[in-house]
């Protein structure tokens, strides 16, 4: 067995045996602490094996491992990389000790849970992005959910904990049953969960010939994966949720699984379905990205606030992937790394200011720049890194979501949605720079008047300014990140697709173009 | 050795075991601490274990008794899955009986004993008198230990309810037999497969399998045959209840499917069997979901959850043939698995006098009993169908084999059901790892050795189905297989 063909078991399985170590260990906090700083940093270090090995030119799945592991039904381990997954697996590995470091403080009792539940979850995780059996995925994609619901319901900040975790579990367990049953018809129309195999057929319109069967199936993918994003209106356990975790946990709590999974799962399987299913997404994505805009815009909560902005960003990239461009792909997959890096260092410092003032509550606050100068400085270049300033990570995703939806074809007036899309952005500078106008600058808060606080000490300094640093390496050297997702963006939209036109689009009177759809051009890099 | 000794070897191990210990008991004081009884039964229950590898081993079909009875691979599945639930359950009963306070433990391991001695004649029996015999046997057993916490009242009504009840269903089963052979002119299950096909009498054909099915119904809890499972479950001692609500079902749901695999003889019976069976799944499903939603108190919860699953099981029976026995029989295991698994951790933490009752009470026990609680977390997680557990396989594997057959309504609702049903699971799970401690502290006294490796087995065995099922799926599949051949 090579390197290469273990290296993906290895990283997924890695924090699983660090959980089971640390169960093992004595309950002592700090030799769980720095056991699971050990593991997270292992599995980083794992994970950088990826870039550096990775074949740039080529499409398709790279360090696979494709083993039979149950005969009947047939079942496959098969685990595997593409452009689109691997730098998802890598962002994985590197929030994971970030998310150690921040709660090195904040979580102060029962460490020996918290941390085994974190590296599971970290397990879960990874395992969705490499995943290419769907029974296998389907495990790692539950499995996600359940150390996730006992971190809220056990590290939870108020009494409400137990119900923001129920209500977490459920809005994504119940539509995961229906994705099973889709799965499930799929695999006895076809008689493989094998995903390469199910594209190819899928391309070739040999999964079934029953167009309503494969809608309500493409449909069971799609609402499973739009709640776990979550998609504007299925929204609902995202604000108590972000609200009740905890910082570690907030930080993996949204995205990135779900869209992943829409990328690879229901354009994968069901690319005519969802294309034509494009129009009422597209709308969704921009109607949330003003919706969660506006919304963050009168809380007071810093983690409502955070959690609302978080769906606005989602939407972006919602709207991204749906325009079936490549620039709005390459975009959305882009945001999502930028989303995990920048949302996730919005929350940590979010997370700093809740263990030194204990309120997230913005009229408590106030002045504290005077205080915290290193938190001040931190704190503005990730809002800016949050509003999309050019020359931030942010920004380069924004810019190709957007242009992409310019150019989409599924929609009857593109320029329609991206214009409500646009106000997203200035909507979204307002709500940020607000925010930091009101915690740090203006007359001294309340908390901050009573409690002194202290600025970021060493160990935070060591969690955010990686972050930082990648704010702005990822605004401007994009294409090396770019090089590997552009792989999948344009490999997926070049592959030609002939829409079927016999079930019309419930959802939109547009016409859609009836012909072979090839990929446009790749938008700026 | 003869083929008639070797076909029921298994259930001469234990008879001959449990005589022993009823021989033995009276040797004891009766203040004196009968667990070596225990480790009697547990021995026996291996022997048994091994008699079954020696049928399995043996590699052919026999039918002996004059036809009554078949050892195949899948009376060798069924046998070999109430031999695992029966050990792990003796061996969470060995310390739970205190000695000096109940002094009647001796019979206790006897009575288990002959209970599944009468479950595993079930499963081998291809002739509906010797079913009935089987089912009387485990039933009457069940009936005792139900109510073995003396002296407790809701143990009593947990008896005497369940002895009502289970006698009328057992006459229910006695009149589908007689409308069979009325129907068919014999009670042998071949006979009857034949005879269906051709039979003058269709409709007294159909009223036995329905009969016969209300009877069977009771047994495994299934709606609208259940009123009587949270009163009884809720007054059973735990160990007991891990045991009634995993063995004496599998073994009628052995029944069930050797009854289902008559009627592939006749097209229309058969439709008319999978619409019976199919309603009776749904509302199974349902009314246990909803009625566990209701809920306080734990083990209450714990009975509407096995209502749910015996509905989600019995989906199984409305798919294609092969998949169809393969399936229900790989659910029965994994269900046992984990139920045993949860009852046994429950009777650990609560001891002889239970005094943990309702879900408020198990707040906050991970941080006492980590252990404990991480596995019946797990065993919640496996009940609730999350994959890499036994539960879940047995779903994906019954659900499967249910879309695989068309059925895929039967499959939205039961995965649907299932949502629904992680509800309560999580209530309970998320109460265990809560911050706030429950009122009543549940006063641990000591872990029982025996009772941890019970439960270890029981966390192994789930985690193996749910990771590795190979083993046990070929095992199912391969009963399936002769079933199917010997009834077409």
């Amino acid at each position: 067995m090579t390197i290469d063909s273990s290296i993906l078991s290895l990283i997924v399985f890695f924090p699983t045996v660090g959980a089971i170590l640390l169960a093992l260990l004595p309950a002592n906090p700090t030799l769980q602490k720095w056991g699971a700083l050990v593991v997270t940093l292992l599995t980083f270090l794992f994970t950088l094996h990826l870039p550096a090995h990775y074949q740039y030119g080529l499409s398709g799945y790279q360090f696979e491992v494709n083993v039979p592991w149950i005969a009947s039904p047939a079942i496959r381990y098969h685990l595997g990389v593409d452009g689109l997954s691997m730098w998802l697996v890598v962002l994985s590995g590197f929030l994971a000790p970030l998310g150690v470091l921040i709660s090195w403080r904040a979580i102060d009792r029962r460490e020996k849970l918290f941390y085994t539940l974190f590296l599971l979850q970290q397990t879960a995780m990874i395992g969705v992005f490499v995943a290419l059996d769907l029974f296998l995925y389907y495990g790692f994609w539950e499995w996600s959910l359940v150390p996730m619901a006992i971190l809220i319901a056990t590290f939870g900040r108020t009494d409400k904990r137990a119900k923001a975790a129920l209500k977490y579990f459920l809005y994504a367990f119940i539509p995961s049953a229906i994705l099973l049953v889709g799965m499930l018809w799929v695999y006895a129309q076809t008689g493989t969960f094998d995903l390469p195999m199910l594209q190819q057929m899928a391309a070739s319109h040999s999964i079934s010939s029953n167009q309503t069967a494969l809608w309500l199936a493409s449909l069971a993918f799609l609402v499973a994966f739009a709640v776990k994003v979550p998609v504007f209106p299925l929204h609902g356990w995202l604000s108590d949720a972000i609200f009740e975790a905890p910082t570690a946990a907030v930080m993996v709590l949204a995205g990135k699984l779900g869209l992943y999974s829409i990328l690879r799962f229901s354009f994968g399987i069901f690319p005519e379905q969802s294309r034509q299913i494009a129009p009422l997404m597209i709308a969704l994505g921009a109607i949330g990205i003003a919706y969660g805009a506006l919304v963050a815009l009168v809380q007071k909560d810093l983690k409502r606030l955070a959690a609302y902005s978080t769906l606005g960003h989602l939407s972006f990239i919602t709207l991204g992937i749906f325009s079936f461009t490549v620039a709005g792909i390459d975009g959305g997959v882009y945001q999502i790394i930028n989303h995990g890096i920048s949302g996730g260092a919005l929350f940590m410092l979010l997370g700093a200011l809740y263990e030194r003032y204990g309120t997230y509550d913005m009229r408590e606050l106030g002045g504290v720049a005077q205080k915290l100068p290193w938190m001040v400085t931190l704190f503005v270049i990730t809002a800016l890194s949050n509003i999309g300033l050019p020359g931030l990570n942010g920004f380069v995703g924004e810019f190709l979501t957007l242009s992409g939806s310019l150019q989409t074809i599924y929609v009857a007036h593109p320029m329609i949605w991206t214009a409500i899309a646009t106000t997203g952005v200035i909507f979204s500078a307002g709500y940020m720079l607000w925010a930091v106008q009101r915690i740090f600058y203006g007359g001294m808060g309340r908390r901050p008047d009573e409690v002194s606080g202290w600025d970021l000490d060493a160990r935070e300094q060591v969690a955010l300014w990686p972050m930082a640093v990648l704010f702005v390496v990822m605004g401007v050297a994009s294409p090396y990140w770019m090089r590997a997702i552009d792989s999948f963006g344009a490999g997926f939209i070049n592959q030609p697709v002939v829409l079927n036109l016999r079930i019309a689009d419930p959802h939109s009177a547009t016409n859609l173009p009836g012909i072979p759809v090839s990929g446009t051009e790749g938008g700026a890099r | 050795m003869s083929s008639a000794l070797l076909s029921i070897l298994p259930e001469v191990v234990l008879t001959v075991t449990g005589v022993l210990i009823m021989l033995i008991d009276p040797f004891f004081a009766p203040t004196a601490s009968k667990k070596a009884l225990g480790w009697l039964a547990v021995l026996g229950t291996l022997g048994a274990a091994g008699a079954t590898l020696l049928q399995l081993r043996s590699h052919q079909i026999l039918v002996t008794f004059s036809g009554s009875i078949q050892m195949d691979t899948f009376s060798v599945f069924f046998h070999l899955l109430i031999a695992s639930i029966v050990l792990l359950t003796l061996l969470v009963s060995l310390d739970y009986f205190k000695p000096g306070v109940t002094s009647h433990s001796g019979e206790y391991f006897a009575l288990v004993l002959f209970g599944s001695v009468g479950m595993m004649l079930m499963t081998c029996s291809v002739e509906l008198l010797m079913v009935f015999i089987g089912l009387e046997i485990s039933s009457i057993s069940t009936y005792i230990l139900a109510g073995y916490r003396k002296g407790q009242a809701t143990a009593s009504e947990s008896s005497l309810k369940y002895f009502l009840l289970g006698s009328f269903a057992t006459a229910f089963f006695l009149y589908g037999i007689a409308l069979a052979f009325g129907a068919t002119g014999t009670t042998s299950l071949t006979g009857i497969a034949s005879g269906l096909s051709i039979t003058a009498f269709p409709t007294m054909a159909f009223l036995a399998l329905a009969m016969m099915l209300v009877g069977l119904g009771f047994k495994v809890s299934a709606a609208p045959f259940h009123v009587w499972t949270p009163d009884v479950y809720q007054g059973a001692p735990a160990p007991v209840v891990g045991l009634m609500s995993t063995a004496p079902k599998a073994a009628v749901f052995a029944v069930l499917l050797r009854i289902t695999a008559t009627t592939y003889s006749s097209e229309l019976l058969h439709a008319r069997w999978v619409l019976l069976i199919g309603i009776i799944a749904v509302l199974s499903m349902t009314i246990g979901n909803l009625g566990a939603l209701l809920q306080k108190d734990a083990k209450r919860m714990l009975a509407y959850s096995s209502i749910a699953h015996a509905g989600y099981l019995m989906v199984a029976y409305t798919a294609l043939p092969a998949d169809s026995i393969a399936a229900a029989a790989f659910y029965t295991a994994g269900y046992a698995a984990m139920n045993v698994g949860a009852f046994a951790v429950i009777s650990q933490l609560g001891g002889y006098d239970e005094p943990l009752r309702t879900i408020d009470d198990y707040r906050g026990l991970a941080q006492k009993h980590p252990v404990l609680a991480a596995a019946l977390a797990f065993f919640l997680l496996s009940l609730v169908g999350i994959p890499f557990t036994g539960g879940f396989f047995g779903k994906f594997y019954v659900f499967n084999a249910a879309i695989g057959a068309g059925h895929v309504w039967l499959a939205v609702l039961g995965l649907l059901n299932s949502g629904v049903a992680c509800f309560y699971y999580l209530r309970l799970l998320t109460a265990l790892y809560s911050r706030q401690l429950g009122e009543e502290g549940g006063e641990f006294e000591g872990s029982s050795p025996a009772a941890v490796i019970a439960i270890a087995g029981a966390v192994l065995a789930t985690l193996l189905l749910g990771v590795l099922p190979g083993k046990v799926l070929g095992l199912a599949q391969r009963g399936a297989t002769v079933q199917v051949s010997r009834n077409r």
